[in-house]
């Protein structure tokens, strides 16, 4: 989708900036990284990915990965994932984490809330159906404690369960008949109603190039 | 009328407070004036050696108390000035304490100096900086929320470091300047022999804000995190640099001349002060750690290790003339994981609790003082210079918070909105800090000095401290959350926190997120396994997280279960039954019914009603897993059956340690003392009852003779407490190992032999994995 020329076209770059707010000298670093991780090629590839060194120790870097493949993420009304991904895919993949300029209104906060909470449904949702059900639930958290050895596993499953109950008393289960089958976007909105991720979901990304200290093993 | 007769009592409280108040000083006036007396009879009775004096059945002899007596009585009356203001609820909503304080403490500096003529010098330098400061900083180090702080430490830092010079110097300066223009050598003081340096000192004591008098203040007015965090932060910073400037400025007067390499050594020396303040704080704070891995069998000394090296940190840094602050903070910040992890939970408490009784006393007798000593010093008004000083630092500190933040914004991913400004800006207290500097002056224009700091302490305190609640309600500042801080918040600040560090990893670039993970990773790796004692050390922040929450709900369990042993009974055998088929079958399966009757609709709300009455929580869980409410069949058979089944149960432990979890505590908010020693500052765990996130069971007794079956499982339950089993069952249920049965029977051995106090909160572990 959308292979680019492998020279830097100031008017491809116009339209990506403004398409996901980021500046030009961003949007420039940001190429260099994605030639860097592609190996020149215009297409990045799942193993690109993993073969970045510093990730090896990242509990969630499968998720984190496969959300770099996720359709879903590059438009909402997308499905399944890709394989490859060209420049532009990956640009809309790291405008999640974008901050929000200072002075926006709070409609707008309220769709980049949105969005970026969309992002973590994505992540989480593995299957794209749109539910996360407790067995999603259970890996996410076995994943985060999975570098904790093996006293993690019961622990996971206990404190999932004691998570999914706790979102299905947010979103107010109260008929006894109901059957829970899993949490939607808009229960998980209403579960992280106090969570601000529009100013935690953030990473500051450089306008300038900066040293190649991180190094990929292949 | 039994009611009237309680509120006629409690508004003669106040007055009978008043009284006792009264009653107090005067007995201290007496009882000093007996010590002068008493010293005078000695010198006639060594006059006339010859005649024999008659055995003495009766006498004072009061020297020997009189020091640990007198400030008795001054802690008593403090302690009372507390409980009388709290029992006048309007008062302590419109005036905030440390004004009340104050004018208690200048009725009282007014009575003494009336009855004497002579004020006890109570507010010394010494009794200051060594007793009455490090209890409040200690409690405010150990207690600090490291995660906001370190996320704004830049920030931070920026405040306190350039804008506390800013402010020194432009006051300094400024007033310098005024001082030569007004001067009027016909005036008892000649403004224009004060000097620049003199004036630059003077600017340097009143720069800094105090952190006693923000902790004060802002404790009440709950604002959000974030500013709270920056003031306070910044208060407790700026110490490094007060101390830096004193010190030179000092030293700049005794020898006269300033060269360029004296002001290069003063930027050195600040650089040695704040290092070397962390540093030592930070080397006491592992002995601190290191010690308290060996504590396991003298638990009952374990608190007092904690303050012992908080106050040889202290200590020790202010014999290099380091930053004594500075250090507290920073041993009260670094031995809280470590030491959190190997103690008791007894001690934990004990810790907790000394700590926020002596700062809240030390703060008390901190403000009375200031009072006082106001009645005491030796003052000189002079109209320009002391009007010159107010305006000047409200400039002052208003030009340095905006300049500061416009350049801040640009590094900050959250920008400082106006409001974040203005209440920074006017956040901005002096308090007692200021004050003691100034007494220690040797200048001979110490007179006015002094009494400029006092005027501005005061109207910081009483016009900026009584306004700055209002105005946050008008200018609609957000205020703290006082969300309970959900199991599903802190999966996703976990969850966050690896995102964020994976997506800079494929960034490319080493951001902040980098940086903290490999913290982490060395903290765990190496530190950890050093410090904490046995299999803590392996443990990572979301199962404590989840450990903790558990803990405090078992140990409310066993506290609450004095009303009705039905709670250990009852949720356990319904849990078991209700989970059972959970394990057993996925959720998508619709679960076996039970072959139970039936109850009418009344009869389940009369039954309902009693087990509210005696449940702390009633509210629906498993019905999202399980579609069925348990019916308990009254019959005899049944109830035995139940006890079987219940003993069955009590083996699946780990599912009533999940019971555990959905105890709500009622949270009230009371003074801000008291939400202060109940909870330390910290929003995570408010469990409010009718809040989001505690599953609970419903039970439907189904017998009409409900209170008898309340009482027959009462018999039943009582031999098996609801959390003895746990040991036992473990290895059926759960293969994840002996160790961690041993190290779940300590965990809950650690918490149940002391049901201590309903709410023990906790902040983030700093360094979270």
């Amino acid at each position: 989708m959308g292979a680019l020329k492998s020279t830097p076209d100031p008017i491809e770059y116009a339209d990506l900036s403004e398409k996901t707010g980021f500046s030009l000298k961003q949007i420039r670093v940001l190429h260099k990284r994605f030639r860097e991780l592609s190996d020149g090629d215009d297409v990045l590839r799942r193993e690109h990915l993993r073969c970045i060194s510093s990730l090896k120790y990242n509990p969630i870097r499968v998720e984190i990965i496969e959300a770099f493949f996720n359709r879903r993420n590059f438009s909402p009304s997308h499905q399944g994932s890709a394989d490859e991904i060209g420049f532009e895919e990956f640009l809309v993949v790291m405008s999640h984490f974008r901050p929000p300029s200072p002075k926006i209104t709070d409609e707008q906060r309220k769709n980049i809330r949105r969005e970026k909470l969309q992002f973590i449904f994505n992540m989480h949702d593995s299957d794209g159906d749109g539910l996360v059900t407790l067995e999603d639930y259970r890996h996410v958290v076995e994943e985060l404690l999975s570098r904790s050895g093996a006293l993690g596993k019961e622990t996971a499953r206990a404190i999932a369960d004691a998570a999914m109950f706790e979102v299905a008393r947010t979103v107010g289960h109260k008929d006894p008949n109901e059957f829970y089958e899993g949490i939607t976007f808009e229960h998980f909105l209403k579960l992280l109603s106090n969570f601000d991720i529009e100013s935690r979901m953030n990473i500051r990304f450089l306008k300038s190039d900066v040293n190649p200290f991180c190094q990929l093993c292949c | 009328m039994a009611t009237r007769g309680r509120s006629s009592f409690c508004r003669s409280l106040p007055e009978l407070e008043l009284l006792l108040l009264v009653i107090l000083v005067l007995l201290n006036g007496t009882v000093l004036s007996l010590e002068a007396a008493s010293s005078s009879e000695i010198h006639t009775g060594e006059g006339n050696n010859t005649s024999k004096k008659p055995f003495p059945v009766i006498g004072i002899m009061y020297d020997d108390v009189s020091v640990p007596f007198e400030i008795s009585l001054w802690v008593l009356l403090a302690s009372l000035m507390k409980l009388g203001f709290h029992l006048i609820p309007r008062l302590s909503n419109v005036v905030p304490e440390s004004c009340l304080l104050i004018s208690v403490g200048l009725l009282v500096g007014g009575i003494l100096k009336l009855a004497r003529d002579e004020v006890p010098p109570v507010l010394s330098d010494r009794i200051f900086f060594l007793c009455l400061l490090p209890p409040i900083i200690l409690d405010a180090g150990y207690f600090l929320p490291i995660r906001p702080f370190v996320e704004n430490i830049g920030t931070i830092l920026m405040f306190a470091v350039v804008g506390t010079l800013w402010n020194a110097f432009f006051v300094g300066g400024l007033i310098y300047g005024v001082c030569q223009l007004a001067q009027d050598k016909y005036s008892e003081i000649n403004l224009g022999n004060i000097g620049i340096l003199p004036c630059l000192l003077f600017g340097s004591i009143i720069s800094a804000v105090d952190p006693v008098a923000v902790l004060a203040v802002f404790e009440e007015i709950h604002i959000n995190e974030l500013l709270h965090i920056l003031v306070f932060g910044e208060s407790l910073l700026n110490d490094a640099v007060t101390v830096v400037l004193y010190h030179l400025f000092e030293e700049f007067m005794e020898s006269g001349l300033v060269s360029a390499v004296d002001a290069i050594l003063g930027l050195v020396s600040f650089l040695i002060v704040a290092l070397g303040g962390v540093l030592v704080g930070a080397f006491y704070g592992i002995l601190a750690a290191f010690t308290s891995r060996f504590t396991s069998h003298t638990r009952v000394i374990e608190p007092l290790f904690v303050f012992l090296y908080s106050y040889m940190a202290y200590l020790s840094a202010e014999v290099f003339h380091l930053s004594g602050i500075m250090s507290l903070i920073a041993c009260g910040a670094v031995m809280r994981p470590y030491v959190e992890a190997n103690i008791s939970h007894k001690s934990h408490t004990t810790i907790k609790y000394f700590l926020k009784m002596w700062s809240s006393v030390s703060e008390t007798l901190i403000f009375i003082f200031l009072g006082v000593a106001t009645v005491d010093g030796e003052h000189h008004w002079d109209w320009i210079f002391i009007t010159a000083t107010l305006i000047l630092c409200l400039v002052a500190r208003v030009i340095g918070v905006v300049g500061l933040t416009f350049v801040i914004n640009n590094f900050r991913i959250v920008k400082l909105t106006t409001k974040d400004q203005f209440i920074i800006a006017y956040g901005g207290l002096r308090g007692a800090i200021a004050f003691s500097l100034g007494f220690l002056l040797h200048t001979d224009h110490k007179k006015i000095f002094l009494t400029a700091i006092i005027t501005v302490i005061f109207f910081t305190v009483f016009v900026q401290g009584m306004t700055i609640k209002p105005l946050v309600e008008l200018l609609a500042v957000k205020k703290k959350h006082e969300a309970k801080r959900s199991i599903n918040e802190e999966i996703h600040t976990r969850f966050l926190d690896h995102l964020l560090t994976g997506i800079e990893d494929i960034c490319g670039h080493y951001g902040h997120h980098h940086w903290k993970n490999k913290l982490n990773r060395f903290n765990k790796k190496y530190v950890k396994k050093i410090l904490i004692a046995g299999d803590r050390c392996k443990e990572p922040q979301l199962i404590a997280f989840y450990h903790k929450l558990e803990m405090k709900h078992a140990i409310r369990m066993v506290e609450s279960g004095g009303g009705s042993k039905l709670n250990s009974s009852f949720p356990s055998t319904v849990s078991m039954q209700n989970i059972q088929p959970k394990i057993q079958s996925p959720p998508s399966a619709r679960p076996a019914e039970r072959a139970l009757p039936q109850l009418t609709k009344g009869r389940e709300e009369e039954i309902r009603q009693i087990l509210r009455t005696n449940l702390q929580r009633t509210r629906q869980r498993l019905q999202s897993y399980n579609r069925h409410t348990l019916v308990v069949d009254p019959d005899e058979e049944g109830f035995d059956d139940l006890i079987l089944k219940k003993r069955r149960m009590m083996e699946l432990d780990w599912k009533i340690k999940e019971m555990t979890n959905y105890l709500t505590v009622p949270h009230a908010q009371g003074s801000p003392t008291m939400s202060r020693t109940r909870m330390a500052s910290d929003s995570q765990a408010y469990v409010k009852p009718g809040a989001k996130g505690v599953p609970s069971i419903q039970i439907d007794l189904a017998s009409p003779q409900s209170p008898d079956s309340v009482r027959l499982l009462d018999e039943v339950g009582h031999d098996q407490g609801l959390t003895m089993s746990l040991p036992s069952s473990s290895s059926r249920a759960y293969k994840t190992g002996g160790k961690d049965d041993d190290r779940d029977h300590q965990k809950l051995l650690r918490c149940l032999s002391d049901p201590g106090p309903s709410a023990d909160e906790d902040e983030d572990e700093p360094i979270p994995t």
